[in-house]
């Protein structure tokens, strides 16, 4: 009965944003306020009712309902309750759900938090936001129900794949949609723009706080994927450049331009075409991840969901909101009167380079991922694009980028001087050259590229210091003083910094936990010991366990350093018979900055094969992006942000999803 | 600087940049791909040592030896070809006797020295490219699953 309640809310939910589509657009179009004036309720409405079908959907599973095909298909009345509750979206229709529940969401925030803005933009964002919620309902109750039941019910379910039973996994897809999802209101307010045909300095700060809130989001759900796959696929390798990643981290880099681009829109009025055009761009990229994850084209670990009808359905919406906005954007944009004017080297000027150069390394990444299945689509030749394509093609546009990152922030509008901006980062550029004469010295000089990437990181996240440090005048003033105005600077210029530093301990992370990681596999006995960056792991014995719905046989090693016991460490395998599948877990212990990580294979009675790895500094690779979250947090708490615009999405969790 | 030079030279670094790209993305695409083969096409094709490849198919029965060193050796076939593989390393949790196999490498003598292997990661997955060759050659099974279904209700 509950099922049924939620599948009846999902068509009526779908009525409402059909509704929501065509009546206030209509009103924005003959000026009447009372058509309007329907968005906002319905908008509330709509998400309630996806609400209480997500929620019934979690009903279902808590309680092991096994006549919906769903539950069957993907949990099992042993699983653990938060992995039944997170099993929710770990398939297919579930997480299409979670998807239009929160492209939901967003449309109720605007409707709640947008008060201020005017009466026809806001219709008209709306409108659009509503549309989107109307195709992928119609798909979601047309082509991937999840409400099915079947007859009769089974006595149990087939459980969820195990690799996807863990905390990570279970919450990384709620962050990655918040942030996919997101930028449907970037979009949503683009389309309308074009629509409404004005554009100025106030539409990109209602734009801007809601941006910044997807990409903190899309930052913080790539973040935890990664690390997810760390530790979970058992050989400690952060990021495959697989076409499920790219997904993300395509709109990722647009979101970032997006982001620089809406500051010189807000500022100085420049730049307004090309920042509507990557709002388009940033949610046609977001819709094409889903394409690519939920149509089955791809290869790759994430391919837990294949229909073909499925893919054309979403390839169907694809054409529909890509072909149409951009159509859209060619006849209009014309329309919209160019921006203010200034010099190449500027603060616009760096922010433009920032802009060119994050669209040319997603192009790269587009092209990377799409080229297999065109290729193979048109000649039948099978190609896997993988990381040297990628290192080659990426890395080379990011140098530049990174170089020029301390320098923006120190860049006047209007006009700059390259040569001031120069000798402000001197202090930066002179550690970052020390940081990389100790590092030559510590790991006994050897490649250059790693060491140049050390100094890169080390400018970055320098530089990244200097533009607050110079702001508050340290070192040439008292420090009280210097305290004073730091605390007078606005939180956004300390969310930039800290968000550029953050980027630099990401990098530095990537650069020496690639370049210095040591890889020792051995097969070992009860007794037997390894040495690794200069501690002893020593193999102890083999430890089994029973839980609910896996068998555990783990590995006991013991770490020494100088002889004293730091830290045990228990490697494992875990049958889990449901689906006669195997799992290895992997064991970490962090020693400052960087992990010793092992991980088991093949085990007998006697012997187990370990495989060992130090991976120097590799934390940095998460704790830049943490830093560069608690950024993104701390300018959206900005006063100057808010005002005139809507409040941030921030703090605001789907319902039904603790 | 007028405002059609400011224009210029914005869309002078536009084209920089963007060459730049064009330029890697070509070398890369004609440098750095790699081919996924059929042991049949190995045979037949005799790759260039050196040349990086992926090979998929099945891992041949009886064919899995493993060393003390960590070095394992297998086979992989697709029914109509076979061929040997060494790779050192800890293999995927669903490495099987019998079951799909992607491995990449390089053709290193007679046998192909791979770094990677990839194994399906359920009971249900088939790696796309070994099916569709196991199709070519005709030894595909079916209701084994592929990487294009479901799953099964």
């Amino acid at each position: 009965m509950i099922v049924e309640l939620g599948h009846y809310a999902l068509v009526l939910a779908f009525v409402l944003a059909v509704a929501q589509t065509v009546l206030p657009a209509w009103g924005a179009f003959r000026g009447d306020a009372r058509l309007m004036a329907v968005a906002p309720p319905v908008a509330g409405m709509q998400f309630l009712l996806v609400g209480i079908a997500f929620a019934a959907l979690v009903r279902a599973y808590v309680v092991s309902d096994f006549s919906v095909v769903n539950v069957v298909e993907n949990s099992h009345s042993a699983k653990p309750l938060l992995f039944k509750v997170t099993g929710v979206w770990g398939n297919h229709e579930g997480s299409m759900l979670l998807w239009v529940l929160i492209l939901a969401l967003f449309g109720a925030a605007v409707a709640a938090f947008g008060r201020n803005l005017p009466d026809r933009l806001k219709a008209l964002v709306l409108s659009v936001q509503a549309s989107i919620a109307a195709a992928f309902l119609l798909f979601l109750l047309a082509a991937s129900n999840p409400f099915a039941r079947i007859f009769p019910p089974p006595a149990e379910g087939n459980d969820l794949n195990p690799i996807l039973q863990d905390i990570g996994l279970a919450i990384h897809p709620p962050f990655l949609y918040l942030g996919y999802v997101g930028c449907s209101i970037a979009f949503a307010f683009a389309i309308a723009a074009l629509i409404d045909g004005r554009l100025d300095a106030a539409w990109a700060r209602w734009v801007r706080p809601w941006t910044l809130a997807a990409w903190t989001f899309l930052t913080a759900g790539i973040a935890l994927g990664s690390y997810w796959a760390y530790y979970e696929l058992g050989w400690g390798g952060f990021w495959f450049w697989d076409p499920v990643e790219n997904a993300s981290f395509m709109p990722w880099l647009s979101a970032t331009a997006l982001l620089h681009s809406a500051v010189v829109m807000e500022r100085r009025e420049a730049l307004r075409i090309w920042t509507v055009l990557l709002a388009i761009l940033t949610f046609s990229l977001s819709l094409l991840g889903t394409f690519l994850v939920r149509s089955g084209v791809l290869t790759s670990v994430h391919a837990f969901a294949t229909d073909p009808t499925r893919g054309v359905f979403i390839l169907a919406i694809l054409v529909l909101f890509i072909g149409g906005s951009l159509t859209l954007f060619a006849f209009r944009a014309g329309a919209l009167a160019p921006g203010g004017i200034f010099a190449p080297i500027s603060r616009e000027g760096a922010l433009v380079l920032n802009n060119l150069l994050l669209t040319s390394a997603c192009a790269t990444i587009l092209v990377g991922t799409l080229y297999p299945l065109v290729l193979e689509a048109l000649t039948g030749q099978r190609i896997s694009v993988g990381a040297p394509y990628f290192n080659l093609t990426f890395a080379p546009l990011m140098v530049p980028l990174l170089l020029a990152v301390p320098f923006g922030p120190m860049l006047a509008w209007k006009r700059g001087d390259l040569y001031a901006a120069g000798q402000r980062l001197l202090a930066a550029f002179g550690v970052a050259l020390a940081a990389v004469v100790v590092t030559a010295a510590f790991v006994g000089g050897g490649r250059w590229l790693p060491l140049f990437g050390v100094g890169l990181a080390a400018f970055l996240m320098l530089g990244a210091l200097s533009e607050p440090a110079y702001r508050i005048r340290l070192g040439r003033m008292p420090i009280g003083e210097s305290i004073q105005r730091a605390i007078g600077l606005p939180r956004s210029a300390w969310g930039t910094t800290l968000a550029h530093f953050g980027l630099g301990l990401a990098v530095l992370g990537i650069v020496a936990a690639s370049a210095w990681q040591t890889e020792t596999i051995r097969t070992m006995r009860v007794g037997d010991s390894v040495i690794v960056a200069g501690k002893s792991v020593t193999m102890d014995g083999f430890v089994s366990r029973q839980e609910a719905n896996f068998r555990e046989t783990a590995v006991r090693l013991t770490v020494r350093e100088g002889g004293r016991v730091v830290r045990v460490m228990e490697p494992s395998k875990r049958l889990f018979p449901v689906r006669d599948m195997v799992t290895t877990e992997s064991a970490i212990a962090t020693f400052g900055f960087s992990q010793l990580y092992i991980s088991v294979g093949d085990l007998d009675q006697t012997a187990a094969t370990v495989r060992v790895y130090w991976k120097p500094m590799v934390t940095l690779i998460w704790l830049g992006p943490l830093v560069m979250i608690v950024g993104g947090l701390l300018s959206l708490s900005d006063r100057r942000l808010r005002v005139g615009a809507p409040r941030p999405a921030r703090g605001l969790l789907p319902r039904g999803a603790e | 600087m007028t405002r059609k030079q400011r224009r210029l030279t914005l869309v002078g670094l536009a084209g920089i940049v963007l060459a730049t790209a064009v330029g890697l993305v070509l070398f890369a695409l004609s440098d750095r791909i790699v081919f996924f083969n059929s042991p049949s096409e190995i045979v037949a094709k005799a790759p260039p040592p050196g040349q990086r490849l992926r090979l998929g198919g099945l891992v041949a029965d009886g064919s899995v030896r493993k060393s003390d060193d960590g070095r394992i050796d297998f086979a992989v076939t697709d029914g109509a070809a076979t061929v040997k593989v060494t790779y050192r390393g800890i293999l995927p949790d669903l490495f099987r006797e019998g079951q799909g196999v992607v491995v990449e490498g390089k053709m290193d003598g007679g046998a192909f020295a791979a770094d990677t292997v990839l194994a399906r990661h359920d009971e249900r997955y088939m790696p796309p490219e070994v099916a569709a060759a196991l199709k070519e050659q005709g030894v595909w099974r079916h209701g084994e699953g592929d990487g294009n279904e479901g799953p099964a209700p």
